[in-house]
């Protein structure tokens, strides 16, 4: 047995693995961002929870692996907690030394991230050899209590997940959470006393949430086993609907009572919703992975402010309304024109193309060439807000409705077009385009469709980003927002209208909550993308049997991924 | 039976049977390229006819194109290996290129600052070459070892979007350590100098990279015909499983390519620097989507390919805005500059996928 294969070394190996995830956050400078936000006034931060999460996972991960490999060591319930001492101490290490090195060296004029105040945040406030010392000891214990929650029986562990979830959310958005508790000051104002400081979560009521939501946990896993027993299992089917219709009710609801801030904050998340049913025709149904999606966007926005806007480059002054469609219009068209010269590229070198394409759009309305058209960098401004008869729609809670109008429609009809014939045709071609040719299918027919009908929803949310500026310019339309969507789509589920919707709160509305995350956004996403793409290509809230697209036929790799990740597939 | 299976079909011209399949996409397909032509063309006569540049310029723009050319070639060099070997466009490549540019301006700003860069130029570029051609290596090979090998064997989507994935951590990692601002390369005096040849000062900068690029090129080159472990990377590319059963180690074989191909990227990120005297955690996006059209163009999986493309390419894109668009009367024509790289780039892709120095694949590979 080499000396790599050695369980004990495994173990540390594991910790290490973690440990340089934390030591990347730390220096990236996502950790001392974390720490600047309580969850637990005084006590614990979001960043320190991060680093209890890795100790957490080192623990249960080496925990979970090492027992299966042999050998004396790991066996037996005390052997299990000795595989997650071991591995948590092995991550705590690299941190201590990274510590130990920040105090020793002028790292700070390289590394911006490592201040003093990470310093302090990583020595638990003590000096730091004996603040290093004291790291490793509590990675350790975290790992101890990782993998004691790995083995510990599911009846126990399982309620204590959404008590840490409770807290965390109450703690992390306490904010907006006490905001919209003041407006009732008579019916709830007791209890965010108690719950709540002025600043955020208290201890006892961090305690008093954790205990509430962890009873409600098990009251409702006791309840729904009496259900199973009574009347069978519940039709997964029917649960989803469930959760479809109260998360939709909560979306309606919510920006009314929430206030401005989560309304503009939904209304991005309904835009991104738009252009993800969008891109998700083209990728998730037709298997067209297009990095130029942008350009669609751009063209529904631009062609709203030459439409509307009192500007000198407008054309005409039309109503909102009256521009919209054509917006959508002239979106589809460009949309045609776009996939028209890259019809018969394929794969890879499609997505490399479609990139190119969105570029030359953007340089094009960036130049001076464009400029006496489209304003140049100055871009298009003045451009008016929507109006129904004498209300205008200028809070962003009243445009979130429009947005949300438009979404149900533009997802109708794209749930719609899942279950066409044409749906049914691009998933024929995404699968093989030789084979669906050969069934008789119109690859050019087909293929221009779905960019043009996804370039019209992402040109219906261009026109009412448009509106909700009331400018554009062409730093809006970078290819950012391409791999935005992008990730989004993959995130929920490519080819899954759900999963665009859960996609885009995930991946838009939850950096947007947490404001001083929106740096480190894509850092984020370039981790999500990966990440999902190794452990659940079929995103979170899969369509049915779909996914054939991104998973291999190699049944090797079915074996890796576990028999839980991967649908049989009769081929 | 056999005289009527046998018997030939009735004759047409071939223009004729040609024109008889022309559908409404090709239509566009003959359109656009004859609209490119035709604006290449009408521009090229404008600007000769209008003779606003003196030959000093025009060498210049040469000078800066065979520059930007030689820098391309090198990146499109770790496309085109890595194509190669794995069937896979490695979309983080620019961001190695990054990564290298980044390790050699902290080499090279204390050696500019105290003065070691002027007195001694050969040791100095030779450290900051080290330097980023290790830290580059390293991450290329990390990779690797990380987001790219549980993909080896995945079809479809997921490689690329993963690649894209890793690109945008990189990109973001290098954001977050060293922050957003643009830095300034440093410039030390022996390098501003120019050059003069016939009576054309060129400076001496682009010299020294086109004259450093050809080098390691050449370097690489002999490493890929000449050793044993280039003999198996071109074992690899020609077929990988053929290649395992003669007892080749794939593994170690497609290590070796992102070594390779990272530390040409490293070198040319630092070479990048040099010529646009900055770097920021972007600066790989733009080059690593060109010279991934410069890989395309010489035919990817060709190494003389890579090179010839990534010359051409730096050319059309150094000469092009005067040449093409000045003469046409569009206002500051270098802002199109881009525009013409991304032309060329999705003109390839559309009419060319093989390349010019390409083997005939097959589209569906492709």
């Amino acid at each position: 047995m080499s000396l790599r294969q050695q369980p004990a070394v495994r173990c540390a190996l594991i910790g290490l693995v973690f440990g340089a995830v934390a030591v990347h956050l730390a220096i990236v400078g996502v950790l001392l961002m974390l720490h600047k936000r309580w969850i637990v006034v005084d006590t614990l931060s979001l960043g320190q929870a991060t680093l209890l999460v890795i100790g957490l996972g080192a623990g249960a991960m080496a925990a979970a692996r090492v027992a299966t490999l042999g050998g004396k060591f790991g066996r037996g319930t005390v052997g299990h907690l000795g595989t997650g001492v071991v591995s948590g101490a092995a991550c705590g290490v690299p941190i201590a030394a990274l510590m130990l090195l920040t105090t020793l060296l002028p790292l700070q004029s390289i590394f911006i991230a490592l201040s003093p105040d990470l310093v302090d945040m990583l020595s638990l406030g003590l000096d730091p050899a004996p603040g290093a010392l004291a790291l490793i000891v509590a990675a350790a214990l975290a790992g101890l209590l990782g993998a004691a929650l790995r083995i510990a029986p599911s009846a126990i562990t399982r309620p204590l997940l959404p008590g840490a979830v409770t807290v965390l959310v109450a703690g992390v958005f306490q904010e907006l959470i006490q905001l919209m508790l003041q407006q009732w000051p008579d019916v709830v104002g007791d209890a965010q006393d108690f719950i709540y400081t002025w600043e955020g979560l208290s201890v006892q009521g961090a305690v008093t949430l954790f205990v509430i939501a962890t009873g409600l946990s098990v009251l409702f896993r006791a309840a729904q086993r009496r259900m199973v027993v009574h009347r069978g299992p519940p039709d997964p089917k029917r649960t989803r609907l469930m959760w479809a219709g109260i998360s939709l009710l909560v979306l309606i609801l919510l920006p009314a009572v929430a206030g401005s801030y989560i309304g503009q904050v939904l209304m991005l998340v309904g835009l991104y919703i738009l252009m993800g049913m969008g891109l998700n025709l083209e990728v998730g149904l037709a298997g067209l992975l297009d990095l130029g999606f942008v350009a669609f966007f751009a063209v529904g926005a631009y062609t709203t402010a030459l439409l509307t806007a009192d500007s000198p480059h407008a054309l005409m002054h039309l109503s909102y309304w009256a521009a919209m469609p054509v917006a959508v219009f002239m979106s589809v068209c460009v949309g045609v024109l776009f996939g028209l010269p890259v019809l018969g590229v394929r794969g890879d070198y499609l997505a490399v193309a479609t990139m190119g394409l969105g570029e030359i759009v953007r340089v094009l309305v960036m130049s001076d060439f464009a400029a006496p058209l489209l304003g140049g960098a100055q871009g298009i401004l003045q451009i008016p807000k929507p109006r129904i008869g004498d209300f205008v729609l200028s809070t962003p809670v009243s445009l979130f409705y429009l947005t949300l109008v438009c979404s149900a429609v533009a997802a109708f009809v794209a749930w719609r077009l899942e279950n066409s014939r044409l749906g049914r045709a691009w998933m024929a071609l995404r699968d093989d385009e030789d084979v669906a040719q050969a069934l008789g299918i119109n690859l050019v027919r087909s293929k221009l469709l779905a960019y043009g009908l996804g370039a019209a929803f992402a040109g219906l949310g261009g026109s009412i980003f448009g509106a909700m500026l009331t400018s554009v310019y062409p730093t809006s339309f970078q290819l950012l927002i391409s791999i935005n969507v992008l990730a989004l789509i993959i995130v929920g589920g490519m080819g899954s209208l759900p999963g665009v919707i859960l996609g885009s709160i995930a991946l838009i509305g939850l950096p947007e909550l947490l404001r001083e995350f929106g740096e480190y956004r894509y850092l984020f996403y370039g981790a999500v993308l990966v990440i999902m793409m190794r452990l659940r290509p079929e995103g979170l809230w899969p369509s049915e049997a779909r996914q054939r697209e991104l998973h291999s036929r190699d049944e090797t790799l079915a074996l890796d991924a576990g028999a839980d990740a991967v649908p049989a597939q009769g081929d | 039976m056999s005289q009527v299976l046998t018997r030939p079909l009735p004759q047409r011209a071939p223009w004729a049977a040609a024109l008889a399949r022309l559908n409404a996409v090709d239509v566009v397909l003959w359109g656009l390229r004859i609209g490119v032509v035709a604006v290449v063309i009408a521009g090229t006569i404008g600007t000769v006819v209008q003779d606003r540049y003196d030959a000093a310029q025009w060498v210049d723009f040469v000078v800066f194109g065979l520059t930007l050319g030689a820098i391309y070639a090198m990146i499109a060099l770790g496309y085109t290996m890595v194509y190669g070997v794995l069937r896979m466009i490695n979309f983080a490549h620019g961001d190695f290129v990054m990564c290298g540019a980044f390790a050699g301006y902290f080499v090279a700003v204390p050696l500019d600052r105290s003065g070691f860069l002027q007195d001694h130029a050969v040791l100095g570029m030779s450290a900051i070459l080290l330097v980023s051609v290790i830290t580059s290596t390293s991450i290329a090979v990390l990779t690797e070892r990380i987001a790219y090998r549980p993909f080896r064997r995945v079809t479809g989507l997921a490689p690329l979007i993963c690649a894209i994935g890793v690109s945008f951590f990189l990109e973001q990692t290098f954001r977050g350590m060293f922050g957003s601002a643009v830095k300034s390369y440093p410039s030390p005096a022996w390098q501003r100098a120019t050059f003069d040849v016939f009576g054309f000062h060129l400076p001496r900068v682009d010299l020294l990279v086109i004259g450093l690029a050809v080098f390691f090129m050449a370097g690489l080159y002999l490493i890929v015909q000449r050793t044993k472990m280039g003999t198996a990377m071109r074992a690899v590319a020609e077929d990988g499983e053929a290649a395992a059963l003669m007892g080749i180690d794939v593994n170690k074989v497609v290590v070796f390519t992102f070594v390779l191909g990272g530390a040409m990227a490293g070198i040319a990120g630092v070479f990048y620097a040099f010529v646009y005297k900055q770097v920021y955690f972007f600066m790989g996006f733009t080059p690593g989507v060109k010279a991934f059209g410069a890989a395309v163009l010489g035919g990817i999986g060709n190494i003389p390919g890579a090179m010839l493309g990534g010359l051409f390419l730096g050319m059309v894109e150094s000469v092009g805005p005067t040449l093409f668009l000045d003469g046409l009367g569009i206002p500051a024509p270098y802002q199109l500059r881009d525009m013409i790289a991304f032309t060329l780039l999705i003109m390839v892709l559309i009419f060319r996928p093989q390349g010019l120095l390409g083997e005939k694949l097959a589209k569906k590979r492709a």
